[in-house]
């Protein structure tokens, strides 16, 4: 079927006869010494076509143009590893688990399109970390969710929050992959800015690890996947690289993908088959920036050039100009790097799980990605120039003015609790808080357990899921951000989120080995913002230094904030453990009647930037707890090893809400109820509700004490036993102090989101 | 009672999965000449015989309630009250 052509194509042609045409750049969000920079490059102005893929290669979001010269600490300070066989730039980190098989996990964001769109906006975001996974050559095998969102109560949150709750389970219980945790918070400072990160893992045999190159030329370039369409033009380039005005609404709404999860799902089978039957030389998913992006990455990673007719790719409306085929972001595609003898039976495959399948272009040995449009050239440029040669900013950056102010307003100066009485109605106030009550509302609402593979999920410490039912090996993945300390030091606050992660998948009994992570930040453009991405930064590349584990990938997201108001800096982090065998991790609980409650790390008095501050004074201030991440080490270690001697019949991470918070859920979790002595002068406040760092709450069998503590002597980690496991004690009994009966406890805990949501 | 009638149609630019579906499927049933297929919903409202400013109340429901106006437009018509039986 030809078509005649109504609209004037601005072709290469037409370019270089042209030179002062006025062009848009400005509203592309292109910088005039960046629209200069493209002509030097290329010689002549860009053609309509080519300024929409600069202008979208270029953005923040695809170029990381401002994060680039900070980024570059992870390579530099990253531990070298045997397990890491593909690291950052790919695109989703691989380690390899055993001599057969590897993983592949990364977090990524979908923040403003799930305020645009709450639930589509989740839902693709999802789909769109998935096809990361698939495109490193792995089936995925699981999803994790880090969600935050403005103060509960305020109406906005009640639209947002669903939308998105059912965006990710519609979109993953379609998809057929089980949902296995994460996490959701609540505060004011993401409000009209939620965050919404999204997590994959697949697995794979290490053989069939792909690669994003497009090399050999005289292979074909296939489309493969959904047609397309008008979708989210622009999404990356204006949605994720600007901030939300204050008044505009209206502006970023055509930029919403729908996506369809059953298309992913066929998706995920064609390519894993074509995988299997080597029949591919490169794959590379697309998403934000659609064929723009995998044609000018794949074409760079490659050793040559590339040439496509556009006019071949299948669409779904009417009319659409080079420019709109170029940065549509329809979803559920993929693009191949095929042997040209493959070609028909790549073709024939796709047909068979009901999948357009489309050659529309071939690798040439040019050096140019060429675009044609009806035999007319749109586009020749240099691909490297659009993929890897993009703007670097190296954007000032000073401390924020408030910070000294901030951290001499200390949290441990405010008023306590002082009797008994009042401490009692502060865990029960603290159990109903928005940030610790329960979330089953929103886990309830995922599949947990399709694949059958699921040996942990919500609410414990982390998800761990079985690989190989043979040797039981899996894997352990958390997913942990504190915004809140990152505000305070975004140093150290980065730090302790790497320490929760890493201490989350540890209490589970696994061992960690790789990090993903999401940097969800304000405007870059703030230089008190540029600080405190640069401080959390190093934060991470100097943990994961010392912890001797490699961050393998993940992504940033700048422009989280309305008008001058910024988020907290969130780094929000990804640890992924192993575990020899899935039956001997370490559950959440209270084991069984008459069994060892004793907590191992050392209480200080740390409250600033605690879930107490926030919860009972609204504060936030001072300086957050002290990380060490030497004794972070040791602590795993020794929990990896009681896992492996079945010395712990549970195991809990003490994080926010601290003791009291992990007792009371410990406890929800359990039939036992816990009787708790404190240790002779400790203050009872303080020991209960201190987020001091580097402890877990463990439950010790009957016999196994004495092991347990030489255990943690050996290591030089302080351990007290604080009580018992006990059926027949109704809930929490605070010897001396107060009893919460399991009603109280629950009555608290439990509902909380569903009433707070009007639901 | 006036009968109003409320269209919800996905925008023309967003991908209908649904519709695409059943696209796939009519070739199994041997109609094989359709293009496209886009599914949409159909809501009625009745109102009461004194209910005031149909339109205006009918367009609050279909913007707030009906349809998500990021990805959906909608339509309404008033179907000329019918009075019970006459």
């Amino acid at each position: 079927m030809t078509r005649e052509l109504n609209v004037a194509v601005d072709t290469v042609g037409v370019a270089d006869a042209t030179p002062d045409e006025k062009q848009p750049w400005a509203e592309l969000g292109l910088k005039d010494d960046e629209y200069q920079r493209i002509r030097e490059i290329l010689g002549r102005r860009p053609t309509q076509s080519e300024l929409a893929m600069y202008s979208i290669m270029w953005s923040e979001h695809c170029s990381y143009k401002s994060s680039k010269v900070h980024l570059r600490q992870f390579g530099e300070k990253n531990p070298r590893t045997p397990r890491l066989l593909a690291g950052i730039g790919e695109n989703a980190g691989v380690v390899a688990i055993d001599e057969n098989i590897a993983v592949t996990f990364k977090v990524e964001s979908h923040n403003h399109p799930s305020y645009v769109e709450p639930k589509q906006g989740a839902a693709t975001g999802v789909g769109g970390i998935i096809r990361d996974i698939i495109a490193m050559g792995a089936r995925p095998i699981a999803v994790m969710d880090s969600l935050r969102f403005g103060a509960v109560d305020h109406p906005d949150t009640a639209r947002v929050l669903p939308g998105v709750v059912d965006g990710i389970g519609h979109y993953g219980n379609c998809v057929g992959l089980p949902n296995i945790g994460g996490e959701t918070y609540f505060d004011p400072c993401y409000q009209g800015n939620p965050l919404v990160n999204a997590l994959s893992v697949g697995v794979m045999p290490r053989s069939r690890l792909q690669s994003m190159q497009a090399s050999g030329a005289g292979n074909i370039v296939i489309l493969l996947g959904a047609k397309t369409g008008r979708d989210g033009i622009g999404g990356v380039s204006v949605l994720a690289s600007a901030t939300f005005s204050e008044s505009g609404e209206g502006d970023a709404r055509p930029s919403v993908q729908v996506g369809d999860p059953f298309t992913e799902k066929l998706l995920i089978e064609v390519c894993l088959e074509l995988f299997d039957e080597r029949l591919v030389v490169g794959v590379q998913d697309l998403g934000g920036a659609g064929l723009t992006c995998a044609l000018s990455e794949t074409a760079a990673a490659g050793d040559g050039g590339m040439h496509v007719d556009l006019e071949l790719v299948p669409l779904r409306a009417q009319g659409m100009e080079p420019q709109d085929i170029l940065a549509s972001e329809s979803q559920e595609r993929m693009l191949l790097i095929v042997d040209p003898a493959k070609a028909d039976e790549v073709l024939a495959r796709a047909h068979r799980w009901g999948l357009l399948a489309t050659a529309i272009g071939t690798v040439t040995g040019t050096g140019r990605l060429v675009v044609d449009f009806h035999g007319q050239t749109v586009v020749d440029v240099p691909p490297k120039s659009l993929a890897d040669e993009g703007p670097v900013y190296h954007r000032p950056f000073s401390e924020p003015n408030d910070l000294g102010l901030i951290s001499v307003d200390r949290a441990e100066t405010l008023p306590r609790p002082s009797t008994d009485e009042e401490i009692r109605q502060t865990v029960l106030d603290m159990a109903a808080s928005p940030n610790l009550c329960d979330k089953s509302w929103i886990t309830e609402q995922y599949d947990s357990s399709v694949f059958g593979n699921t040996v942990l999920g919500a609410p414990h410490d982390a998800g761990v899921v079985r690989l190989d039912e043979r040797t039981g090996v899996g894997i352990a993945i958390s997913l942990d951000g504190n915004g809140r300390f990152a505000r305070l030091d975004p140093y150290h606050g980065a730090q302790l989120a790497l320490a929760e992660a890493y201490r989350n998948v540890a209490a589970t009994g696994a061992t960690p080995i790789a990090v993903s992570d999401c940097l969800n930040f304000g405007s870059p453009e703030d230089p008190h913002v540029m600080w405190q991405f640069e401080r959390a930064v190093t934060g991470i590349a100097d943990g994961c230094q010392k912890l001797g584990i490699p961050v393998t990938g993940g992504n940033v997201s700048f422009y989280n904030q309305t008008g001058r108001d910024a988020i907290h800096p969130t780094p929000v982090i990804g640890v992924l453990g192993v575990i020899d065998d899935v039956a001997r991790r370490i559950p959440l609980g209270l084991g069984r009647t008459g069994d060892t409650i004793a907590l191992i790390g050392e209480t200080r008095e740390e409250l600033s930037g605690s879930e107490w501050a926030q919860v009972v004074h609204g504060h936030l201030g001072g300086v957050p707890p002290k990380v060490d991440l030497d004794h972070e080490m040791k602590l795993a270690e020794l929990l990896a090893r009681l896992a492996e001697t079945e010395q712990l019949a549970a195991a809990h991470d003490l994080s926010e809400g601290g003791l009291a918070q992990a007792l009371v859920e410990a406890i929800c979790h359990s039939g036992l109820g816990a009787q708790i002595l404190l240790p002779e002068g400790a203050d009872p406040f303080t020991y209960l509700f201190s987020e001091s760092a580097g402890r877990v709450l463990v439950v010790i069998p009957r016999g196994q004490e004495l092991a347990v503590r030489t255990a943690c002597e050996q290591r030089g980690l302080p351990i007290t036993p604080l009580g018992v496991a006990d059926a027949n004690t109704d809930g929490l009994h605070l010897r001396d102090h107060f009893d919460l009966t399991r009603d109280e406890l629950e009555a608290a805990w439990k509902g909380r989101i569903g009433a707070r949501l009007g639901e | 009672m006036a009968r109003v009638v409320v269209d919800v149609m996905l925008k023309s630019e967003i991908l209908d999965p649904q519709g695409e579906a059943v696209l796939g499927a009519l070739p199994r049933l041997g109609v094989n000449d359709v293009a496209s297929v886009r599914i949409g919903k159909r809501v009625e409202i009745e109102f009461d015989d004194n209910a005031q400013n149909l339109e205006e109340q009918s367009r609050v429901i279909a913007d707030q309630l009906l349809a998500n106006p990021v990805i959906e437009n909608f339509t309404v018509s008033i179907e000329t009250a019918a009075n019970g039986a006459a």
